[in-house]
């Protein structure tokens, strides 16, 4: 039975008193695998930091479920933009991947021998047991994905939040991607973010478009009437039985 | 020849000092340079002399009125570009010669003569005292229990900040008491090289490491060691040329820092040899 984790009250949320995304309601089970498109600067950012706890909203409210545990700890696995990790930050790959299970642990608590088994047969089973001693700056773009995707689910988490995990990243490593992912929904909610809509379509069960406002379609099929009411950026293009979908040019009122 | 320097209560004292020193740089420092906030630990060594005037003018020891002064700069600076309007890096440039600038009219105003002013500027590490000594003592072990109770913390934090966020750690607890290490750490040494030179006690030696390793903890050790050969060849060197111990320290450091550099260029380009290395700056 799906059961409801996490929930967005009317949010409303920006940074330094300019709202980015406005009235926000969704509602996250535990079965989802939600896709988040929209351009760039639409608040897709904003949106997960809302979600993640980071960014406290203006106005409405973030409601945890059972991803929140005793304390302050949420059981959130997060895998972050490339761009944001610095690249010359000494540290090693399981060591980046041991820190995932901080969110378990919390913060007094020092890794015990299970922890680093875990950590080890994570790595093995994303084919990287080999790197674990390398520095992550090291590694290279698909190497340091899987290294921030063992640390994102080393912990077991209730919710898997992926920021745009195909950027730097060759083909054969997005596919692999892919492939995880619908494993691991099957313990986990997972929402992906992306601005590459035609790609995941094939993967997600359910779209939400950012673009200031905010539509959730509970489906992941778009029919081109509904994209006109949503007002969303995205355009429709069938093959086969298989729909894409394309980012159309579009100005928001 | 050092065992007849060891006679000396001087040398003995600088020679504790040294092993202070290098541990607390070694530590202290590699978590500046791992965090990129070279610049801020600059500020706030410079704006601890406005403690130093101000420890004249009142007449109490300068070395507690820069422990104050260095610690409300080190939080004031993360306070301050948080709420405020002004850039960060503008604000601990602010931070940095407005301490100077207290420091220098409190000495002015200071009457008669400010003795050991140069002490401070430029260090002299054979006039640490053994209450001095004391002090670094126990900020050396503070700072390594610290270290090894919250070393994961650290590490978490220094290198993915938003995600210990959402872990829900004390990310900026932990932060304020880290800065205000850095702060007493830059204290400490100030008698051994000066606020002047100081900045680069706290990240020559972990260039130097960056050559060997680039893990967090290594790099805690190969720079402690190699603090404390800067500090004890600059001392040796201080003595027997008869020069300031502060700048020979630091010139030491760079040798040995050109030293090294030299060594890998041969060894990588003139023999050709292909051994792995780390990924240096």
């Amino acid at each position: 039975m799906a059961e409801k984790i996490l929930e967005l009250d009317s949010v409303t949320a920006g940074y330094n008193g300019k709202v980015v995304i406005r009235d926000v309601n969704m509602e996250i089970f535990s079965e989802d695998f939600i896709g988040v498109v929209g351009p760039n600067g639409g608040g897709k950012t904003t949106l997960l930091r809302v979600i993640l706890g980071t960014l406290r909203p203006m106005k409405g409210k973030v409601k945890y479920y059972s991803v929140q545990e005793k304390g302050n700890i949420k059981r959130i696995g997060y895998l972050p933009q490339l761009n944001m990790i610095d690249r010359k930050f000494p540290i090693s790959a399981m060591e980046v991947v041991l820190s995932g299970m901080m969110s378990k642990n919390g913060f007094l608590k020092r890794y015990s021998r299970r922890d680093k088994e875990l950590a080890s047969q994570m790595m093995e089973k994303m084919g990287i047991a080999h790197l674990k001693d390398k520095t992550i700056g090291e590694l290279s773009g698909g190497q340091m994905q899987r290294v921030f995707l063992c640390r994102a689910i080393i912990s077991s988490p209730k919710l898997l939040i992926l920021d745009e995990p195909n950027t730097f990243v060759d083909n054969k490593f997005e596919g692999e991607l892919y492939e995880h992912l619908r494993e691991l929904n099957k313990t986990m909610a997972i929402i992906l973010v992306s601005h590459d809509i035609g790609t995941i379509t094939t993967y997600v069960k359910t779209i939400a478009c950012v673009n200031r406002e905010f539509h959730y379609h509970r489906s992941n099929v778009i029919t081109e009437k509904q994209l006109s009411a949503y007002n969303c950026p995205i355009q429709l293009i069938t093959h086969g039985d298989m729909p894409h979908t394309v980012l159309k040019k579009h100005d928001h009122r | 020849m050092i065992t007849e320097l060891l006679q000396y209560h001087l040398f003995v004292n600088a020679l504790w000092a040294a092993v202070f020193a290098g541990i607390a740089c070694g530590i202290i420092g590699t978590y500046i340079v791992s965090n990129r906030i070279v610049f801020l630990s600059g500020g706030i060594t410079h704006s601890s002399f406005g403690g130093i005037g101000v420890g004249y003018y009142l007449g109490i020891n300068p070395i507690l009125g820069a422990a104050i002064f260095s610690v409300l700069s080190a939080l004031g600076i993360e306070f301050f570009s948080k709420k405020g309007e002004v850039r960060y890096d503008s604000m601990i440039g602010i931070w940095w010669s407005l301490g100077m600038a207290i420091g220098i009219i409190f000495i002015y105003l200071t009457p008669g003569y400010a003795p050991n002013l140069m002490t401070y500027l430029f260090g002299s590490i054979l006039t640490v005292s053994t209450t001095d000594l004391i002090f670094m003592a126990v900020l050396t072990v503070i700072i390594i229990l610290f270290f090894i109770f919250f070393y994961h913390t650290i590490l978490f934090i220094s290198f993915d900040e938003s995600y210990a966020r959402v872990f829900g750690l004390p990310v900026d607890a932990m932060k304020n008491i880290l800065i205000s290490l850095v702060a007493l750490t830059i204290v400490i040494n100030i008698k051994v090289v000066g606020i002047i030179l100081l900045i680069s006690l706290l990240t020559i030696p972990q260039a130097i490491a960056n050559h060997f390793t680039s893990t967090f903890e290594k790099m805690i050790y190969y720079s402690t060691l190699t603090a404390f050969v800067g500090l004890f060849s600059g001392l040796l060197f201080s003595y027997y040329l008869d020069i300031p111990s502060g700048a020979s320290i630091i010139f030491a450091l760079v040798v040995l820092l050109g030293l090294v550099k030299l060594a890998f260029y041969l060894i990588f380009n003139v023999f050709n040899l292909n051994i792995q290395r780390s990924e240096n700056n």
